[in-house]
C-alpha cells in the first residue's frame, strides 16, 4: 500500500486500490475508456478552469453552500450531543447527488462524449443525471429496475420531463445491481461516444475516487461552517451509507482528524435475517461492478439480492473505500432497521420541519441512538443527504395510512 | 509442463488445414444432468474445443440469451464445484477434447484462488476466460494459473489498440480470443471487414492461434469467421435452442439434447467448409 505518511487521505494507489479493495475488474472492452477516464480525471485536478466551472455551478445552479444548520429541538429531545445537519437536501434536485454530477458531466464533456447513461436505484442519481444532461442539452438513459420504477414514479416522471430515457430492467432482482450490470452492458456496446455517470463512490477505478472528490464538497463546506459556528471541529460525523457517496464526501476531509465517524447501513428486516442491505455487517470482500469491496453472496459467491425500504440503500455492496475505512477500524459502520428508521423519519419531521429521505432518516436513527449517550459539549454533524418527498408513498405504506 | 490439450488441439488442426470450432454451453443449463449429457456429446457432434459458462448472478458481459442460461443453472442449484465435478465426469470418456471455462471472477475469489487451480486441473479443466479480469488484474488470476499450467485466455476487442495488445499478451497462453464486437455476447453481428483487419493486425504481435467470438450465429458465419481465423466460438445461439426446448415447468424436452446436438454439427460443417 502506498498510502503517504500519517494520511488516510492519499488513497488510491496508481491501481486504484484502498487497500485490498478497489481495482479494475471490467472487461477488456472498457478498458481504454477507464484509463482515458482516469487521464481526462487526472488533468481536470490541475486545471482552474475546470475547478472555476465547477464551483461555478455548485454556487449557481446547485445553489452552494448548502447550510449546516443547528437541529435544536431535536437535540433539546435527545438530550445529549449538541446535533447540527449539513442540509444536502436542499441542493437542487433535492439530494447530494447532483454534485457527483456536475464533475462527471463536466469530464463527459471534455472528453468529447455526447451520451450519458446512469443507473439509478431510488431515482435520485437518475434525476440529478436527467438535470445536467437537459442543461448542457445530452442525449441521456437512465436504467431502472422495474421493481424500483414501481415504488419511485414520481422521480420516473420527473427524468421523463426532463428528456431522458427511463430503461426498465426486468433481470435478476430488477433493482439497483441489475441497473448496474444493465448500464455497463449498454456502456460495452457504445462505446465511442457514451459516458457513464455512476451514482456512487463505487465501480472500477477512478470512479470511487473522482465521484469522493466530487462530494468531498461536503465535507470541505462543513469544516469552514462549524469553524465558524463553534470555533472548533465537530466530535462526531454520521451518515448513512449504500454505495456511500454522501458518507464519503462528508468523512474524507476529516479523516485525518481526531474525530468519530459512523456509517449507517440498512439493516432492513434486521441483520440475521435475509432481508437486509448491510455488506459491511453482514457481508464480505468479493468482486462486482468492476471493484474489489465487501458484498452480500451466498457460500457460492452468487450476489445476493439486498433489501432496503429506502431504494436507495437497496444494493448488496459498498464503495471499496468504506470498505477499506472499515477494515482498519477508521470508521464505524451500524446496521439499522426498516423499523428503526420509519420512527426517525417521523421523529424528524415532527421536531425539525424537515421530511428527510429514508436515506438519510437511517442516519438518523443512529443520532437518536447515539446523542443521549453523550455530553452535551459533543458536537455531532450528521448528513442530511436528501428530502423524503419522494419517500411519502413508501412510509404511507409502512405506517398503513392511505394518502 | 509438457505439451498441453490446448496445444495438442491446434496442432492436429493445423495438419488438417482447418479452423476450430468452440462451442459455449453453460454449466448446468438446464440442469446438471441434461448439461452433462450435451457435454458428452459435443466432441462427436463436432466441437474440437469446448467452453463451459460457470454461471454467475450478475453476468454483465453477456446478453439476454446468456444470462437466461445462467438463472436457469443457478435455479437448478448449480455451484462452481459441480462445474468441477461436471468436467471430471467428461473426463472419463474424453481425454482430448480441449476445456475452456469462461466465466466471472468472484466465484472464483470466493472458492479461492489456489483452491480453485487445483481442483479444476485436477478435473480436467485446461484454461479459463475470465470476462472481468482485464491485465491490469493479471496478478489475481492470469498469474498464479500460469504457475501451475493452467492456460489463461485473454481477451482483445474492437478497442484493443496496439499498446494494450502488448499487455493483454503479456500473460496469454492457450489461444487469444478476439471479442469481434464492442458490445454483449449474442447481441450485435459482426462485421467481417474490421475483424479481419484487427486478426492481421494481432498475427503481428503473436504466435498465439486466434479465436473469434461474441455474435456468431449460423454455420454460414462460422464459416466466414473461420477462413482466416484458427477457432471460431458460437454460444448464444446454442444456449438460445435450449432456452427453445423447455416445457411450462422448465423441464427439458426430449429432443433438447438432439436438437443442440444436430445444431452444432451443422456448425462444424460450416467449418470444415472453410479455407
Amino acid at each position: 500500500m502506498s498510502h503517504q505518511k500519517n494520511t488516510l487521505r492519499s488513497g488510491p494507489d496508481s491501481n486504484g486500490r484502498f487497500g485490498i479493495f478497489g481495482g479494475r475488474f471490467v472487461s477488456e472492452t472498457l478498458m481504454p475508456l477507464i484509463l482515458d477516464l482516469e487521464k481526462a480525471y487526472q488533468a481536470s485536478k490541475n486545471d482552474g478552469a475546470f475547478k472555476a466551472e465547477f464551483e461555478g455551478l455548485l454556487t449557481d445552479f446547485v445553489g452552494r453552500p448548502s447550510p449546516l444548520y443547528y437541529a435544536e429541538r431535536l437535540t433539546e429531545y435527545l438530550n445529549g450531543a449538541k446535533i447540527y445537519f449539513k442540509r444536502e437536501e436542499l441542493n437542487h434536485t433535492g439530494a447530494h447527488k447532483i454534485n457527483n454530477c456536475i464533475g462527471q458531466i463536466l469530464l463527459a464533456r471534455r472528453m468529447g462524449k455526447t451520451r450519458i447513461i446512469a443507473e439509478t436505484g431510488a431515482g435520485q442519481h437518475g434525476v440529478a443525471t436527467a438535470t445536467v444532461c437537459a442543461k448542457f442539452g445530452l442525449k441521456c438513459v437512465i436504467y431502472m429496475g422495474a421493481k424500483d420504477i414501481e415504488r419511485q414514479k414520481p422521480n420516473v416522471f420527473r427524468m421523463k420531463l426532463l428528456g431522458a430515457k427511463v430503461r426498465p430492467v426486468t433481470c435478476g432482482s430488477e433493482s439497483l445491481k441489475d441497473a448496474m450490470n444493465e448500464a455497463m452492458r449498454d456502456w460495452v456496446a457504445h462505446v465511442e461516444d457514451t459516458f457513464y455517470i455512476i451514482g456512487t463512490a463505487a465501480g472500477p477505478h477512478p470512479y470511487p475516487e473522482l465521484v469522493r472528490d466530487f462530494q468531498s464538497v461536503i465535507g470541505h463546506e462543513t469544516r469552514l461552517q462549524i469553524m465558524e459556528k463553534e470555533g472548533r471541529l465537530p466530535d462526531s460525523l454520521v451518515a448513512c451509507v449504500g454505495g456511500g457517496s454522501n458518507a464519503i464526501g462528508l468523512f474524507h476531509p476529516f479523516l485525518d482528524d481526531d474525530i468519530d465517524m459512523y456509517g449507517i447501513e440498512a439493516a432492513g428486516h434486521g441483520i440475521n435475517t435475509d432481508k437486509h442491505a448491510a455488506s459491511l455487517t453482514g457481508g464480505k470482500p468479493g468482486v462486482l461492478h468492476g471493484n474489489r469491496t465487501y458484498l452480500l453472496m451466498d457460500e457460492d459467491g452468487q450476489i445476493i439480492e439486498a433489501h432496503s425500504i429506502s431504494a436507495g440503500l437497496d444494493y448488496p455492496g459498498i464503495g471499496p473505500e468504506h470498505s477499506w475505512l472499515h477494515d482498519i477500524k477508521r470508521v464505524k459502520y451500524v446496521p439499522i432497521t426498516d423499523q428503526e428508521a420509519l420512527e426517525a423519519f417521523k421523529v424528524c419531521t415532527k421536531y425539525e420541519g424537515i421530511i428527510p429521505a429514508l436515506e438519510s432518516a437511517h442516519a438518523i436513527a443512529y443520532v437518536m441512538k447515539l446523542a443521549p449517550t453523550l455530553p452535551k459539549d459533543h458536537i455531532m454533524v450528521m448528513n442530511l443527504s436528501g428530502r423524503g418527498d419522494k419517500d411519502i408513498d413508501t412510509v404511507a405504506k409502512a405506517i398503513g395510512t392511505e394518502i | 509442463m509438457s505439451v498441453t490439450r490446448i496445444e495438442k488441439k491446434f496442432a492436429a488442426l493445423k495438419s488438417e488445414g482447418r479452423s476450430a470450432l468452440i462451442t459455449f454451453t453453460t454449466a448446468g443449463d438446464p440442469n446438471y444432468k441434461t448439461a452433462l449429457d450435451i457435454l458428452k456429446g459435443l466432441p462427436a457432434a463436432g466441437a474440437d474445443i469446448i467452453e463451459l459458462g460457470m454461471p454467475f448472478s450478475d453476468p454483465m458481459a453477456d446478453g439476454p440469451a446468456i444470462q437466461a442460461a445462467s438463472i436457469r443453472a443457478l435455479h437448478a442449484g448449480m455451484t462452481t464445484q459441480k462445474t468441477l465435478r461436471m468436467v471430471e465426469e467428461f473426463r472419463k470418456i474424453d481425454q482430448e477434447t480441449p476445456i475452456i471455462l469462461m466465466g466471472y471472477y468472484n466465484p472464483i475469489y470466493i472458492y479461492g484462488v489456489d483452491a480453485f487451480l487445483k481442483d479444476a486441473l485436477d478435473a480436467g479443466v485446461d484454461g479459463l476466460i475470465i470476462v472481468d479480469l482485464p491485465p491490469e488484474e493479471d496478478v489475481e488470476l492470469a498469474i498464479p494459473a500460469k504457475k501451475v499450467g493452467m492456460g489463461c485466455i485473454h481477451l482483445a476487442t474492437p478497442t484493443t489498440d496496439q499498446v494494450r495488445l502488448g499487455h493483454i499478451l503479456k500473460n496469454a497462453s492457450g489461444f487469444l480470443y478476439y471479442v469481434s464486437i464492442a458490445g454483449i455476447t449474442g447481441t450485435k453481428e459482426p462485421d467481417l471487414g474490421p475483424v479481419k483487419e484487427a486478426v492481421k493486425m494481432i498475427r503481428q504481435h503473436t504466435n498465439l492461434p486466434i479465436a473469434i467470438g461474441f455474435g456468431i450465429k449460423t454455420p454460414e458465419m462460422a464459416k466466414a469467421f473461420a477462413e482466416f481465423s484458427d477457432a471460431v466460438v458460437v454460444g448464444s445461439a446454442i444456449v438460445s435452442i435450449i432456452a427453445d426446448n423447455m416445457d411450462q415447468e422448465g423441464l427439458a424436452k426430449s429432443a433438447l439434447k438432439s436438437k443442440v446436438l444436430n445444431f452444432v454439427k451443422t456448425l462444424s460443417l460450416g467449418v470444415h467448409k472453410a479455407k
